[in-house]
């Protein structure tokens, strides 16, 4: 079996640790590129969101490859994003390919069929490999997270443009060589002090060194949030433009959630989030509707200067979502604005509105010191 | 005219605007010209004209705005590139301290900003649409033989403006057509396109932002005292059309270039009008070495590279020009 799963941000290094500990073959896709979404487009309905599209374009590339067996989280709606599944797999028969697909439900309550699912992929013979993948996994998964959060609060400080992304790209390579969780700390931890050696003040990470840095959060669907291929690398232009970012969604907290609370029904911090959103938002809307709107609400009461919502094309989670933003907004007094991206080949307008949206805040920000 | 001032171009889809402004901000010499699908000769032409109208007038700073604004940012060597949207508000309040809504429709986008207390606190543009702007109704002009500058005339003598669907520039060209043959008179159907126009506006860019007095017209559409009238009409309000209402972007990125002077310490990286008769060239070359193939463009002056962009990763980014590190 060779095995392959779509793109999503920096995470395939976990995914991928994940089986390859567990003695699978791992096909990974090529890092999404125009040639991704060419294939995606030409093969997928008109008007199915970016996530779908760029996911078909990873499975052809990784097929292409080689891969003979692609794993898919599903889903319970109303996100389309639990259809897709079967849509892809109804795409890819079309186009004549041969695989298999294996769809992961969320657990739902009942861990038993996660685990189920996950030995039907491995085999019985190996499950008992299971901790130790898992503990591998974890470690890279929480690595990338703290160092994209370092990565985010110091390319506003860094001496050369593009220093950080070197240092955070050059960090990922040697966090996925990494075969134990101690090499991955160790890794992670060397990734830590050449950041700070390459910014202009050695402050404390996570802290605005700079007063009048503005603060801006991210929110919307969870791919275009992390999807730097997606989002027009909304992240590093931002920082680039000297704004400390904040990202809401990361998969270490998002496993946490959905994975593991959901299978025992914990209590759970996106329930947080939810009341954040009530005076807003009190339905469940599919997607991440409820934790931008969440999101938002948290981050004014932080004291952030701005939220940018990121939203593919279509999404109707999101749509609801930004019309109730608008309100946020006012409400709250803090800017806000939505980018919302489908398959582009030209960042020019997304570049026009994000250097505005800054030196908007940057002037406020200015006038009120 | 002799003297010194600061250099403001704002480079358009549709026309390229350079602006001379005194340190004082009062504005010396303006020239629109037609960007014609040639954003570097619009500029060379345009600098042309103000060294033949200025003569050998001092450039203490540039700055440059419009969607070609990182192009002729590198040509002219400038202190300060401006998105438009920044460059317009700056325009606005400049011109109209106080306002508290901007209406700027362009040749190709469409935007609303809204400043308070001469802040912008929000704003929107409209770049997928061609419905209301510019190269839509200078297309309808074209089509229905009327010179571009006689539109807004001609609808101000509407007597019955005939309803169009404003919503699609497709869909209301079909709507035109049709009021056309079934016999409406053609300057009914230009003030209900204009009407049009205004609620596609104001359902697709302002989307309930709220429009507060005083409120300002820009750009090159504000020419159509058939548009203005129908804002008026819309929002019940007086619509300001400034003076200068067609070069505001270039008059901002100028303002923009006078107050980032402190910053730089009086120095400005203009390269002199004399740069303007070297051979700039623009040169597209595709990357392989991933097969992201990003489209890289590289600018050369002479046989000199001076910049280059387009790339996702850091591979293109050395071009030993120093200069061309602000963007």
């Amino acid at each position: 079996m060779k095995l392959t799963f779509a793109h999503l941000g920096d995470y395939h290094i976990a995914v991928k640790a994940l089986f390859e500990t567990l003695g699978v073959d791992v096909v990974l896709p090529p890092p999404p590129t125009k040639r991704t979404m060419s294939l995606g487009s030409l093969n997928s309905p008109e008007f199915a969101c970016l996530p779908l599209k760029i996911g078909i374009g990873n499975y052809l590339e990784a097929l292409e490859m080689g891969a003979d067996t692609i794993v898919m989280v599903g889903g319970i709606g109303p996100c389309r994003l639990g259809l897709y599944c079967e849509v892809q797999r109804q795409i890819l028969e079309g186009l004549g390919c041969d695989f298999k697909m294996i769809v992961l439900e969320p657990p739902q309550g009942r861990p038993d069929r996660l685990l189920r699912q996950v030995r039907d992929i491995i085999g019985a013979q190996r499950i008992s490999r299971l901790f130790d993948a898992l503990r591998l996994t974890w470690s890279k998964l929480t690595a990338i997270d703290r160092l994209n959060k370092i990565t985010l609060c110091l390319r506003p400080f860094e001496k050369r443009k593009g220093d950080i992304t070197r240092v955070y790209e050059a960090s990922l390579r040697r966090i996925d060589e990494a075969a134990s969780p101690k090499e991955v700390q160790a890794a992670a931890g060397n990734a830590r002090d050449a950041m700070k050696s390459v910014c202009k003040t050695e402050g404390r990470i996570g802290k605005a060194e700079d007063p009048l840095a503005p603060r801006i959060g991210i929110v919307g669907e969870v791919f275009m949030v992390l999807e730097p291929f997606a989002n027009c690398e909304i992240e590093k232009r931002l920082g680039e433009m000297g704004v400390i970012v904040d990202r809401s969604i990361y998969l270490s907290d998002w496993a946490v959630e959905h994975v593991i609370k959901d299978a025992f029904r914990i209590f759970r911090k996106s329930k947080l989030l939810n009341e954040m959103a009530k005076p807003y938002l009190c339905h469940f809307v599919g997607g991440h509707g409820v934790e931008t709107i969440g999101s938002t609400v948290a981050y004014a009461n932080e004291g952030l200067d701005g939220v940018i919502q990121v939203a593919p094309f279509t999404c109707m989670p999101e749509i609801i979502a930004q019309d109730i933003l608008a309100k946020i907004s006012r409400d709250l007094g803090i800017p806000a604005m939505t980018l919302v991206l489908d398959e582009h080949s030209s960042d020019t307008g997304v570049l026009t509105r994000l250097e505005a949206f800054v030196d908007m805040i940057a002037m406020s920000k200015c006038r009120r010191r | 005219m002799a003297g010194s001032g600061y250099l403001g171009v704002d480079v358009g889809s549709v026309s390229t605007n350079l602006v001379l402004i005194d340190d004082k901000g009062v504005l010396q010499e303006k020239i629109y010209l037609r960007t014609q699908g040639d954003p570097i000769g619009a500029v060379k032409e345009g600098m042309k004209r103000l060294r033949a109208t200025s003569g050998n007038i001092e450039i203490l700073g540039v700055g440059t705005s419009g969607s070609g604004r990182r192009l002729a940012g590198v040509i002219l060597g400038a202190d300060c590139i401006k998105n438009e949207i920044t460059a317009h508000a700056v325009a606005a309040n400049y011109w109209m301290p106080g306002v508290r809504t901007v209406i700027e429709i362009g040749g190709q986008d469409s935007k609303i900003i809204i400043l308070r207390q001469g802040t912008v606190i929000d704003f929107a543009m409209n770049t997928v649409c061609a419905a209301g702007t510019g190269s839509f109704l200078e297309q309808q002009a074209a089509r229905l033989g009327i010179p571009i500058d006689r539109f807004g005339e001609l609808a101000l003598m509407a007597q019955n403006p005939v309803r169009i669907a404003g919503r699609c520039a497709v869909f209301a060209e079909s709507d035109m057509i049709h009021k056309q043959q079934m016999g409406h008179k053609i300057e009914d159907i230009i003030s209900g396109l204009c009407e049009a126009l205004v609620r596609n506006y104001l359902n697709n860019v302002a989307k309930g932002k709220p429009i507060e007095p005083p409120v300002v017209f820009q750009g090159g559409v504000a020419a159509n005292a058939g548009m203005k009238t129908a804002f008026e009409k819309e929002l019940d309000t007086q619509i300001i059309v400034p003076e200068h209402y067609d070069v505001m972007g270039a008059l901002g990125a100028a303002l923009l270039a006078c107050e980032a002077k402190e910053r730089r310490n009086g120095q400005s990286s203009f390269r002199g009008f004399d740069a303007l008769d070297r051979h700039y060239a623009t040169r597209t070359l595709e990357c392989t070495g991933c097969p992201n193939h990003c489209e890289i463009v590289n600018i050369s002056m002479d046989d000199k590279t001076i910049a280059r962009w387009g790339a996702r990763c850091t591979r293109w980014d050395n071009t030993g020009d120093e200069r061309n590190c602000l963007s």
